[in-house]
């Protein structure tokens, strides 16, 4: 579905983000990528749709090249990767219902865009999104009208209208409350089963990630140093990606949790698509 | 080397020896340029002159009291020509300004070069003055409305342009990265990114230069650019200072109307 080459980022500032990096996700995967700050989870999840150019390496989106794309292509190419953004991203001056159509602008023209005549087939498909995201009667709503926990399901909603086959993102919960994480991270994951959909999810909370993800990846100064299951996930592993640290509290998380939740961990991890 | 060492003990000062002295050298050379100075304008001025400027003014007052308030019949053709020179002078200036604006803005400048162009554009305009830019007009295109209006229009491109081109590079970069992400033309990330996060500025930027610009379309008269300036120049080349009078009260009143209005409307987009 998704495999990367070789990546490496070097900004013009001198700063390696992205040393080599090579990743295969398969279709219906959930991936969740950790690191410390600056390891270059951003970066990586930014080359993929090339909102940050690569230096060198190769990117293919199943049998399309992404790298080698000129602006028209790349237009077309990203309209197959849908991307969620951790402080949301809307654009606050507009409706709900307008940040949520703005994921169809690949497909409509530029007038048709300018004069807000989407065709009806999106209108219905962003009204059902909404109804699934619990938002419907925020259609007309202006998005800074919104709480965050809102907000990030308006960005939610964005990316799944473009039908992608990929989702990006980028530390969805990191400005949000324990609970609203937790939603947040349990309707992304649902989505993306519901809709076979292919998942990178840059995320800083161990626990989050291994509660909601099939499988982890820990990138330490631009190179993969952990590729594997959750459970596996050691303190020993924990230290390799982010260094030298008394791990011990980081998995009681878990433990703690009530049976009720331990079931619906279990429920998020199993692959079969739930309706 | 603001922290120092003294016996052991860290000692914080905002400035080091070094800065403290260089600041107190620089007050030291600016009192002596500024009396100088004075000095210089003060040898320069006749201060007898100086000295019966209360009595010129208190004749000019005498002279101009009561406003000639009949003369008003006369007054609301020039008064409607200066509200449309500095309207539209400001839309003229807007046409022109909002794609310059664009084009030389960091983030959204399609090359480099034709950044240097737009800011080019924006500087020249700037640096030339509405009356100047009147004067050349009246020389080329012959006195009248159409000067005026394309000398205020003239001078708002760079007002405008570089409000505008500072609004635009202060956008977040979040929403822009989202929209550009959904497949979106070049086009479709101006209207759907940045113009809802420039609008604001842009109208409340726009009316405060039209504000400006019903004032300075009052002076424009005076180089035979039409409004009430012509009005204005006429009646005091004959000494009518009555009339004179008349028409300072009338723009007294217009600039508080066009202020109210655009305190107004910047209230209301905010």
């Amino acid at each position: 579905m998704l495999r990367l080459e070789q990546i490496v980022k070097k900004y013009p500032t001198g700063d390696h983000a992205l040393r080599g990096v090579d990743l295969e996700v398969p279709e219906h995967q959930v991936m969740a990528l950790i690191g410390p700050s600056g390891a270059g989870k951003s970066t990586l999840i930014r080359c993929i749709n090339r909102l940050v150019e690569p230096t060198s390496g190769r990117i293919w989106l199943k049998d399309l090249e992404m790298v080698s794309l000129n602006a028209r292509e790349l237009r077309r190419a990203r309209r197959r990767i849908g991307m969620i953004f951790q402080e949301y991203a809307l654009v606050e001056r507009l409706t709900v219902m307008e940040n949520v159509l703005s994921g169809r602008l690949g497909y409509v023209g530029f007038w048709q865009s300018w004069f807000r005549r989407f065709p009806q087939t999106d209108i219905d498909h962003a009204f059902m999104l909404l109804d699934r995201v619990g938002l419907a009667e925020f259609a007309d709503k202006r998005a800074d009208a919104l709480s965050g926990g809102q907000r990030q399901r308006v960005g939610i909603a964005r990316a799944l209208i473009q039908q992608p086959d990929l989702l990006l993102v980028d530390e969805p919960t990191a400005s949000l409350d324990p609970k609203t994480s937790r939603q947040i991270m349990r309707l992304i994951t649902e989505l993306a089963r519901e809709r076979n959909l292919a998942v990178i999810i840059n995320i800083h909370d161990v626990p989050l990630a291994q509660m909601f993800a099939q499988r982890i990846v820990g990138l330490r100064q631009g190179t993969l140093v952990y590729d594997g299951t959750p459970e596996g996930l050691t303190a020993d592993r924990l230290t390799d990606i982010y260094g030298e640290e008394n791990w011990e509290g980081q998995f009681k998380a878990e433990e703690d949790l009530s049976t009720e939740e331990q079931a619906q961990i279990a429920d998020a991890r199993r692959f079969d698509p739930v309706v | 080397m603001p922290v120092s060492l003294e016996q052991d003990r860290r000692v914080w000062q905002r400035y080091d020896r070094a800065t403290v002295l260089k600041r107190w050298a620089w007050w030291i050379v600016a009192t002596i340029v500024v009396l100088g100075c004075w000095q210089i304008i003060s040898g320069a001025t006749r201060w007898e002159f100086v000295a019966d400027a209360p009595q010129q003014l208190a004749q000019l007052v005498v002279r101009a009291f009561p406003p000639r308030w009949d003369y008003m019949s006369e007054l609301w053709k020039p008064l409607w020509d200066t509200v449309n020179i500095a309207t539209l002078g400001t839309l003229v200036g807007l046409i022109i300004a909002f794609p310059v604006a664009f084009l030389a803005a960091r983030n959204t400048t399609p090359h480099p070069v034709i950044r240097i162009i737009a800011l080019l554009i924006i500087v020249v305009s700037r640096s030339v003055n509405s009356l100047i830019w009147a004067l050349m007009l009246v020389a080329l295109i012959g006195p009248g409305l159409l000067a005026g209006i394309i000398a205020i229009g003239l001078r708002s491109i760079g007002f405008l342009g570089k409000l505008f081109y500072e609004a635009i590079e202060e956008t977040s970069i979040e929403p822009i990265e989202a929209i550009a992400s959904t497949g979106a033309s070049r086009f479709q990330v101006l209207t759907y990114a940045y113009l809802p996060q420039v609008l604001p500025a842009f109208t409340g930027v726009t009316v405060f230069r039209w504000d400006i610009n019903i004032r300075e379309s009052t002076v424009l008269g005076l180089v035979g650019a039409g409004g009430l300036g012509i009005a204005l120049n006429s009646s005091i080349n004959s000494l009518q200072w009555d009339r004179a009078g008349m028409i300072f009260v009338v723009i007294f009143v217009m600039v508080l109307i066009s202020e109210w209005i655009s305190a107004r409307v910047r209230k209301a987009i905010i």
